[in-house]
């Protein structure tokens, strides 16, 4: 059914910031129209929000490598049930994807397996290693949105720059880490006084400034274009401001888990909430949100980081990093909108528009001529989440019994219905 | 009997009265020691695992010499050399341990909340010998109880804890103990070896000797550990000894009367001088090594009890 009239739905509109009741013709895959008001015939949404899908940017898959964790097709189903309608996959898999062949392989086994749009970035430097630099303009050819070395921070400055250098030359966008790497080696928590409490290695907020700083002083150098993969703490954001007002061509992301919970989440030693970089105080959690709400930090991702339970079975320090979040990004970024922090359209500004017009993608909105990549949802609908609900292959979610709002109802992929609830 | 609790983890979550339940049993336990070493065998017929993940002479033997007074059948496990190293978990070790159906389980970790993860898995009652940096109650027991010995009580003293602070779960444990019983704690050392946030702890932080001293009834010395000799965190082992070593002079800001402890093993000349280690007027360490027997047989004996008591509840 890629022709179709949605009518009786709340249209979310990120690009006009608008929440209005009306209708939206499908026609083609791509949204054809919308309009205001009643209308007959088609599907009636029963006045649930429909917004343009989630454009999850650095979703972890295993494959290659480690398909036990998370296969394309177990993510696309996760995908798909949290309304994520394209899924940016990171690089940092147990074998890097680094070469065009390894991203041909990729972007095989999506098309073959996933149920929603894959777009993968490749590696900046070869093995991740900050070493050399990988055949960006291959990359590029073969459909490389974006080149990061993930959580690895390319230590070599002069590396970096040429990276930057060369990257800019292709238009390529550089999506980078910023930590110092020589504060944050072994940390598994942030330094104040719960990690002190805890007995539990740690790194100082400044070590995201640090890192950011140095980087956007290459971004000026060079001209790159460049995205913090995560901004979490308040003492970064003024650098941050700084070179967007100086015009160099800058965002940053946050990932929802840095929005929703705080260090003393840990609580004993629980290794579900050892996430990368670790959560912070409840001042930097508060900071960040004003900063997502005022559009200082562009977008909002999941951090989809799928770990399986003997690597989090293990004593905190000893244990692995990163959380699930594909079908929990909806319901927690729905707490702002409940905690009046957020309205829908900000929200879907940061989940959809941005990163779509970051990395160049004609999805996350609702104009004519987009691609009919849709969710239906209804924000209030409580529930309380048992992680082995999950279509995820790995259960390793921070939300686990947690109390939340917001249910997707059906999910579009180009006009095709990719997901609805009663058939889930 | 206030300490209904399965296991020993940490000081942290204890109250006054269990801390004084536990204290007031190891008292009883110090006195038999010096004279008819009649304990009654409480522990008899239970088994005894020590686990350290981590080498250890001094807590390992208190442990095991507290449990053979007691009557138990004392194993111990050098966990280190064996399963670790064939790449065995935590908690599959635990669980191994488990089926063994040990009743009393003393672990040594090197990592900050592991005895509590290991603690969930089986169930016998676990006593935590040291975790990580994070707390090593025994330690704190046996050094509430020779302070109550020696100054008659364990409320309103001035206590002054020196040295490695950031690395030292003995000073994380002694923290709360001694807070929890309304003492004034003062944290002395270098700037690098003072945990982040240690201000917010309700203590108060100096970076000297002569005036973190000023008044103590208490000066209780940490172990600097080799490793954090080396330039990374001070200078050197000379300026070390010059800036925070425990000598008489350092020590006349004390009280005249004040005791200095040391939970061992000293490195004499780094941060205290041999002569006043020595010193019977002052020095309280072997008196600490001999209550360290006493609190783990009474920490032992109670949760012995607990256990007993649960099994016949038919838990």
């Amino acid at each position: 059914m890629t022709n179709a009239l949605l009518h009786n739905a709340r249209l979310i509109d990120p690009e006009a910031g608008t929440e209005t009741l009306g209708w939206l013709r499908i026609e083609d895959g791509r949204i054809a129209e919308t309009g205001e008001g009643p209308r007959s015939g088609g599907t009636d949404c029963g006045g649930l929000c429909l917004a343009p899908g989630i454009v999850d940017l650095g979703v972890k898959v295993g494959e290659p490598g480690e398909r036990h964790k998370e296969s394309f097709r177990s993510a696309g189903m996760a995908a798909a049930a949290g309304g994520v309608t394209t899924m940016v996959t990171r690089p940092d898999t147990a074998t890097p994807i680094d070469t065009p062949e390894v991203l041909e392989f990729v972007t095989r086994r999506a098309e073959a397996e996933a149920v929603v749009n894959v777009r993968p970035m490749a590696a900046l430097t070869r093995a991740r290693a900050g070493r050399e630099m990988t055949e960006i303009g291959f990359l590029l050819d073969a459909g490389a949105v974006a080149f990061s070395d993930g959580d690895h921070v390319t230590t070599d400055t002069k590396v970096l720059s040429r990276c930057m250098t060369y990257a800019r030359s292709l238009g390529a966008l550089i999506i980078a880490h910023p930590q110092e790497p020589g504060l944050s080696d072994g940390a598994a928590v942030t330094s104040g006084k719960f990690a002190a409490l805890r007995g539990l290695p740690s790194v100082p907020v400044m070590a995201e400034r640090i890192g950011l700083e140095r980087d956007l002083a290459l971004v000026e150098m060079t001209g790159a274009r460049y995205h913090a993969d995560q901004i979490t703490t308040a003492t970064a954001l003024p650098a941050l401001e700084r070179a967007k007002d100086a015009g160099l061509d800058v965002t940053a992301g946050v990932s929802i888990h840095h929005l929703t919970l705080n260090e003393l989440d840990v609580g004993p030693y629980r290794t579900f909430f050892k996430i990368k970089p670790p959560l912070r105080s409840e001042d930097d959690r508060q900071a960040m949100v004003a900063a997502l709400r005022d559009g200082l930090i562009d977008v909002l991702c999941s951090m989809h980081t799928p770990q399986d339970e003997e690597s989090k079975r293990l004593p905190f320090e000893a244990a692995a990093s990163g959380a699930v979040g594909l079908e929990t990004l909806l319901p927690a970024a729905l707490r702002l909108y409940h905690n009046a922090e957020m309205d829908l359209p900000g929200l879907f500004r940061a989940l959809a528009l941005n990163p779509a017009k970051r990395l160049g993608l004609e999805a996350g909105r609702l104009s004519p001529g987009a691609p009919a990549d849709l969710v239906l949802f209804d924000p209030d609908v409580p529930f309380v989440l048992d992680r082995f609900t999950l279509r995820s292959k790995a259960k390793n979610t921070p939300f686990d019994g947690a109390r939340m709002q917001g249910r997707v109802d059906r999910t579009w992929v180009g006009g095709e219905t990719v997901y609805t609830r009663e058939c889930a | 009997m206030t300490y209904t609790r399965p296991h020993l983890l940490g000081i942290e979550d204890l109250s006054q009265a269990e801390i004084t339940t536990l204290l007031d049993r190891a008292d009883t336990h110090a006195e038999a020691e010096r004279g008819s070493r009649d304990h009654g065998a409480p522990l008899k017929g239970l088994t005894q695992i020590n686990m350290f993940f981590e080498a250890s002479t001094r807590t390992q033997a208190s442990f095991e010499i507290a449990g053979k007074r007691l009557g138990a059948d004392v194993m111990n496990m050098a966990v280190s050399a064996s399963s670790i190293r064939k790449g065995e978990t935590l908690i599959d070790t635990a669980l191994t341990l488990n089926a063994m159906h040990p009743d009393l389980l003393v672990v040594r970790h090197p990592h900050s909340g592991a005895v509590r993860l290991l603690a969930d898995k089986v169930n016998c009652a676990v006593l935590n010998a040291g975790d990580g940096r994070h707390e090593h109650p025994t330690q704190a027991l046996l050094d509430a109880l020779t302070i109550r010995r020696a100054k008659g009580r364990l409320h309103r003293l001035t206590i002054a804890i020196c040295g490695d602070i950031a690395h030292s779960r003995v000073a994380r444990s002694n923290i709360f103990l001694l807070g929890k019983m309304e003492n004034r704690v003062r944290l002395v050392g270098p700037p690098t070896l003072m945990p982040s946030g240690a201000a917010d702890w309700g203590v108060e932080v100096y970076g000297d000797m002569a005036e973190g001293l000023k008044g103590a009834d208490v000066v209780m010395m940490l172990r600097l550990q080799k490793e954090r000799m080396d330039g990374a965190f001070i200078p050197s082992e000379r300026e070390y000894f010059h800036r925070f070593g425990l000598n008489a002079e350092k020590l006349g800001h004390a009280k005249p009367d004040a005791i200095v402890m040391h939970p061992g093993p000293m490195n004499r000349g780094v941060e205290i001088d041999g002569t006043i280690a020595d010193d019977i007027n002052r020095s309280v360490i072997q008196e600490q090594v001999e209550m360290g027997v006493a609190v783990r047989m009474a920490a032992m004996e109670i949760l012995a009890e607990n256990l007993r008591a649960r099994r016949e509840a038919g838990e």
